[in-house]
């Protein structure tokens, strides 16, 4: 009974309780992408780092990866020395440059990866295969479209470019074998790996022996803090960074973006919570000559309470269940948005779903529909019932 | 026969906003009721024949005296216990009826069976035998909306009478009625005390005042008559 008169309140107006649904899944909508935008960019980048399974990176003393041109020397006796500790198990030298590469008539400028290519530290192949000479390279979609190349063709990949003689330096002719998805690379950029020790070749004497990064991947997470701990103890001379470390440095960068779908997140609650309680309130105002009689009758106060606080609950929960459904739609859209902003891997979702978003998400708004609904339900039980009767009468 | 309702020196003062000052709605009622008598309270309007009524179902607190229904003083109960008090010895029936207009017939007479938790099955048994007794099984299904005013009157008397109270309240039941109409109801609460309810009707109605066992005038909150009619 107690849901009958619940659900027959609501359809009473119906288009009144469908717009206030609407309004309720906007505001849901817009609390979700905010929760998904708190948590969701930090979880990406984690990831991220994450998925090629290396938990260390190492870089030049007091830098981050690739945060400064800098690069370490002695790379092949610290990659040696790495590979010692106990519990490494993988180690991944990249350096990192810029080439200048021409393939029929059309030419381009990409970002280059030295890399090793058994280890496929940076990029996943997605068709043909990694390098296995010295003169072989995998790139990029983009890099692809930019020259016009195919596999198996030549292409000749400059290293540099001297503006005074007007001449590229470096240059060596690399065979294209493979087509390559860069994980850390943003959207549009054109890429391409080829084996460290040609690259370094490529750059001269100022990179020789010299890499940008280590990634280092330990035996388990487990492990990480005893194989940091040895590295800092083995190479003084370098920084080494674990995920959870990379993550602390992320969440200070990020705390604006955390901050900024705080204060929009809680704006949306207030409004749907403010929607709600106007409109069961104004539902409660019409319906007082009813609830009054209930009370007359012998329906106990709470039940009253109850049904105005199911009334404002319902609403609350069917928006948010709506606004679930518009949020993700939203999400996509804006995370296709700002997946173009410039220096960010393409990889990065700003509005990362996870099944806890949409639980925080509905707990909060559930949460609203009771608080919303308290001011309208007080409001109906606690009138005298003789004054309104009569005030009733009159009206 | 037993003493149903005891009501002794009973006052009920009411403070008017904006400067109205103190009014006195009933200064000093006592009255006995019997078990199955059929009591009809008249006087002109403002006389506290309502507000009277409300005090003896327990809606409104008396400022002062008491009230006493089968042995309890219902004007000293606490509020929950007050609305069960309601719910469970005291029926009501309105001049304006105030059924939900969202429910049909049979629920509304369902409403207080369910909120006294009588299981579904039960309840539904009992709101369509009242709804039977009160000539209305054939309207089961109907919203208030699509009754007559006499109809709807007839199933806030069902309501009224859903948990068996022994005391039926009813302020103006026949106000809002055509005289055909009227004179049904007058039959029917005839009927309805006939099998056993005892009923206080406040009301304008004369036809409605001969029909009960006893009448009472009030005039300015006091009662200045109280007689038994003939044939009662």
């Amino acid at each position: 009974m107690l849901f009958r008169l619940v659900w027959a309140s609501l359809v009473r107006h119906r288009a009144r309780t469908l717009l206030a649904v609407l309004g309720v899944a906007v505001s849901a909508a817009m609390l979700l992408d905010m929760v998904m935008l708190s948590s969701g960019m930090r979880a990406s980048f984690k990831n991220l780092l994450l998925s090629r399974g290396f938990q260390i990176r190492l870089s030049p003393k007091g830098t981050l990866p690739f945060d400064t041109d800098a690069t370490i020397g002695d790379a092949a006796e610290i990659s040696a020395r790495l590979r010692t500790i106990p519990d490494v198990i993988t180690v991944s030298p990249v350096l990192g440059g810029q080439v200048y590469a021409s393939a029929g008539g059309r030419t381009a400028t990409a970002v280059a990866l030295g890399v090793d290519p058994a280890v496929e530290g940076d990029y996943e192949i997605v068709t043909g295969r990694s390098p296995s000479t010295a003169n072989e390279f995998v790139a990029s979609d983009d890099f692809f479209h930019a020259t016009g190349a195919r596999l198996g063709d030549s292409v000749s990949v400059a290293a540099g470019f001297d503006p005074q003689l007007r001449a590229v330096t470096g240059q060596r002719t690399l065979t294209l074998v493979g087509r390559a998805h860069f994980i850390y690379m943003p959207a549009g950029q054109n890429s391409v790996a080829l084996p460290l020790p040609t690259l370094q070749a490529m750059r001269g004497e100022s990179a020789h022996d010299r890499v940008s990064l280590f990634m280092v991947r330990a035996s388990s997470n487990d492990r990480v803090d005893k194989v940091l701990a040895d590295i800092e103890r083995t190479v003084p001379r370098v920084t080494a960074v674990s995920i959870e470390t990379a993550m602390q440095q992320v969440d200070e960068r990020l705390s604006y973006f955390r901050q900024l779908a705080v204060i929009l997140g809680a704006v949306s609650l207030g409004v749907g919570f403010l929607l709600v309680t106007t409109l069961v309130t104004v539902s409660v105002n019409e319906r007082l000559g009813e609830i009054i009689v209930m009370r007359a009758i012998g329906v106990a106060r709470e039940r009253v309470v109850l049904q105005v606080l199911l009334e404002s609950s319902a609403i609350m929960l069917v928006g948010a269940l709506a606004g679930l459904g518009l949020g993700l739609v939203t999400a996509r859209y804006l995370n296709s948005i700002l997946a173009s902003f410039p220096g960010l891997p393409a990889a990065i979702d700003f509005f990362l779903f996870e099944p806890r978003d949409a639980w925080v998400a509905l707990g909060l708004l559930a949460v609203a529909g009771v608080l919303a609904g308290i001011y309208p339900s007080w409001r109906g039980a606690s009138l005298p019932i003789a004054v309104t009767l009569r005030e009733e009468a009159v009206a | 026969m037993t003493r149903l309702l005891v009501a002794r020196d009973v006052k009920r003062d009411y403070h008017m906003g904006g400067g109205g000052g103190l009014v006195h709605a009933v200064r000093g009622v006592s009255l006995d009721v019997d078990d199955g008598d059929y009591l009809a309270v008249v006087g002109p309007s403002g006389c506290g024949k309502s507000t009277l009524l409300n005090l003896i179902g327990g809606i409104d607190r008396p400022s002062s005296g008491s009230i006493e229904i089968s042995g309890e003083r219902v004007d000293t109960m606490r509020d929950a216990d007050a609305t069960r008090f309601r719910l469970l010895r005291v029926g009501f029936v309105f001049q304006r009826f105030y059924l939900m207009p969202a429910l049909t017939a049979l629920e509304n007479v369902e409403l207080p069976l369910a909120e006294a938790k009588v299981a579904r099955k039960e309840r539904v048994a009992r709101a369509r035998e009242l709804l039977a007794y009160v000539g209305l099984a054939a309207r089961l299904d109907h919203r208030p909306t699509q009754l007559s005013g006499g109809e709807q009157q007839r199933v806030a008397i069902a309501r009224a009478l859903a948990n068996r109270p022994r005391l039926l309240l009813a302020d103006e039941p026949t106000g809002e009625l055509d005289a055909h109409t009227g004179a049904e109801m007058i039959s029917l609460l005839g009927q309805v005390n006939g099998d056993g309810t005892t009923i206080v009707v406040v009301t304008h109605d004369e036809d409605l005042a001969r029909a009960a066992k006893r009448v009472v005038h009030m005039r300015d909150g006091v009662v200045v008559d109280d007689r038994r009619q003939d044939g009662s």
